[in-house]
């Protein structure tokens, strides 16, 4: 079908990888009906599959482009309350219009496509820190960014619809809704899938000449725009690939949680990404996979410590940056760190994937997210 | 006389109130090897910047194969195939010889990002392609053994001809070197020169080069322009321009002669 020495290789190859994301995702979602996991550790099985696709998609910014961008969570608040707001006027009776627009059960359809409403809508605000970083960069985007996350997070703090500072809530009625046609964990089930959607799409994008065009700009923009690069080109690309995926994320936890509010999104959330980003190693795709696992766990392991854990995660960063300040896996890639492992997943999307299986093992913890709320 | 494929038309350039450049013309015909020398600060990377997209010229244009490319932006200059290298070279050092090769063809990449995504027929024989041409450029540079190395770890020399070849990989019509000898040793220089000699006939390029080196300028050029704060002093053969009191004198000062 294809000679690409790398291609052609897969293609002759059992599809371990794909296999192994089968085989975790009907194990997750057999021990969840099951009854075998609780609430709990299902809990963290989704806050771990948020944190990924969170982390995974700052790190195209911050690894694959090479820029300090420090607002993640803005984008995350966008996907979040769009998808919300639109969970609710879709499929339940609320204050804007009065009966649902649609019967609910088409929840069972139509949620994906409410959660991808967010992302491409976070993508939009994807421009505000884009659009400037043609003209600027480092420390001056890194504030750039910073005041995006400020921008959002007050402009929603100040529209009263959708409750303000108060927050906004009523997506639980949708996953009822859901369960009503046919019983099943829907959360589970699609921060699973969009976990492996991120995944998949940012190997392909960074692996592929074009998104190789981005990691020209953290080696060498100058060089890149010499050698017929388009800079502001890759650059809209990796600000609204990453937003977008943020705010499929923030869709995700809006669902999980049943309740936004604006600062559940602040600085706190973007610093949350960051830690996973650098833990990880910039660039590395499964390191971010990796460190967004160990980063939700250790939350969870820190929770009775309380307050005190925000002492203790920073300590840990400073450390990290002494002693390995490219983060768990540089940027290689854990089949670069592993051989065997490429062997036994070949080259294709499988191995994103297999890396996230590690998620699926861990067990402890509960919503990371509860940190810097209390 | 062959055709004009470069030409420079009262070209200006200021730095607030400093002139860099003034009113410089020149015309490059297809098929030479010129050369642009003058003393350090006198103008020749700012021209090269100029000419290449990285400065707006305050005044006068540039015309490539008769098109104004002044204004536009560096890639799509690149991509009207004008290459160029860098004074200190400007690898993707992190980046394997190969991807340095490959990112290189981007303006004829053939596909975006949505095929990307899907992995489609297109962009499977655009990435066969692009990883075909890269990998005959470094075959012919005998450069495909380090294919999978990063060029950090390249001896200089060895760097120089990577950045070389990557600038080929543009498939230019007009190469411009920003002082190629730079940092070479002097039995590195003999090989610079064949070497250029040989991309010139191979590529069937136009090489327009700034050069420290008067070995590798009056070896290889059959025409050079000498430029001093940023105006002309003149354009000639090599000899002329070595027998030129004029230019002595920018080089080696007044009264010492």
């Amino acid at each position: 079908m294809n000679d690409i020495p790398a291609l052609a290789k897969r293609k002759t190859r059992l599809p371990v990888g794909t296999l192994a994301v089968l085989g975790l995702f009907i194990l997750i979602l057999g021990l969840t009906m099951g009854g075998v996991i609780n609430k709990y550790i299902q809990s963290v099985l989704m806050f771990i599959g948020i944190n990924i696709i969170f982390s995974a998609s700052l790190n195209i910014v911050n690894g694959y482009m090479g820029e300090f961008a420090c607002g993640h969570g803005g984008f995350m608040a966008v996907g979040a309350y769009v998808s919300s707001v639109l969970s609710v006027i879709l499929f339940s009776p609320n204050d804007f219009t009065g009966e649902p627009l649609l019967p609910p059960g088409s929840a069972v359809i139509l949620f994906p496509l409410v959660i991808i409403v967010g992302g491409l809508v976070a993508a939009v605000f994807g421009l505000l820190v884009a659009i400037p970083s043609f003209k600027t960069r480092d420390d001056y985007l890194a504030i750039i960014t910073i005041a995006a996350n400020f921008i959002i997070v007050t402009l929603i703090n100040n529209i009263e619809a959708v409750g303000g500072s108060r927050g906004f809530m009523g997506m639980k009625k949708t996953l009822r809704a859901m369960e009503g046609v046919i019983d099943l964990p829907y959360m589970i089930i699609w921060i699973f899938v969009f976990v492996v959607l991120t995944v998949v799409v940012i190997r392909r994008v960074m692996n592929s000449t074009f998104g190789k065009g981005i990691s020209s700009i953290r080696y060498d923009e100058i060089s890149a725009e010499i050698m017929s690069v388009n800079t502001n080109h890759m650059k809209l690309v990796a600000f609204m690939l990453s937003s977008g995926l943020a705010g499929i994320a923030g869709g995700l936890f809006a669902h999980v949680m049943g309740f936004v509010n604006p600062a559940s999104f602040n600085i706190f959330k973007s610093t949350e990404g960051l830690v996973m980003v650098y833990l990880g190693g910039m660039g590395s795709l499964s390191g971010s996979v990796l460190s967004a696992v160990l980063f939700t766990l250790m939350l969870e392991a820190l929770r009775p410590l309380q307050i005190l854990k925000w002492v203790i995660i920073p300590l840990m960063l400073i450390l990290l940056m002494q002693f390995r300040p490219e983060g768990l896996l540089g940027n290689r890639e854990l089949t670069d760190v592993f051989p065997a492992l490429k062997r036994i997943l070949g080259r294709g999307t499988g191995s994103g994937a297999g890396k996230s299986s590690g998620g699926g093992n861990a067990v402890s913890g509960a919503p990371a997210e509860e940190g810097f709320n209390g | 006389m062959a055709e004009t494929l470069l030409e420079i038309k009262d070209l200006t350039h200021r730095f607030g109130g400093l002139t860099a450049v003034s009113n410089l013309n020149f015309d490059i015909k297809k098929g030479e090897i010129v050369g642009l020398i003058g003393p350090n600060g006198a103008g020749k990377t700012t021209v090269f910047n100029l000419v290449s997209g990285f400065y707006v010229p305050s005044e006068g244009d540039v015309l490539y194969k008769g098109e104004r490319i002044n204004g536009l932006k560096p890639h799509q200059i690149a991509s009207r195939q004008i290459g160029r290298t860098f004074q200190n070279i400007r690898l993707w050092s992190d980046m394997t010889v190969l991807d340095n090769i490959k990112i290189s063809q981007h303006y004829r990449l053939g596909y975006g990002l949505w095929d990307a995504l899907l992995h489609n027929r297109k962009y499977k024989e655009r990435e066969k392609e692009l990883e075909r041409v890269a990998r005959e450029l470094l075959e012919e540079f005998q450069l495909a053994d380090l294919a999978d190395e990063m060029p950090k770890n390249l001896p200089y020399g060895v760097q120089r001809r990577v950045e070389i070849a990557r600038a080929l990989s543009l498939q230019p019509d007009l190469l411009m070197l920003d002082e190629p000898a730079a940092g070479l040793s002097s039995a590195d220089v003999v090989e610079l020169i064949h070497y250029i000699r040989w991309i010139k006939e191979n590529f069937d390029l136009t090489i327009w080069m700034i050069e420290h080196q008067m070995q590798v300028i009056m070896t290889l050029c059959s025409r050079i322009k000498v430029i001093d704060f940023g105006r002309e002093l003149m354009t000639g053969t090599p000899d002329e321009v070595q027998s030129n009191p004029e230019v002595i004198k920018a080089y080696l000062g007044e009264g010492e002669i």
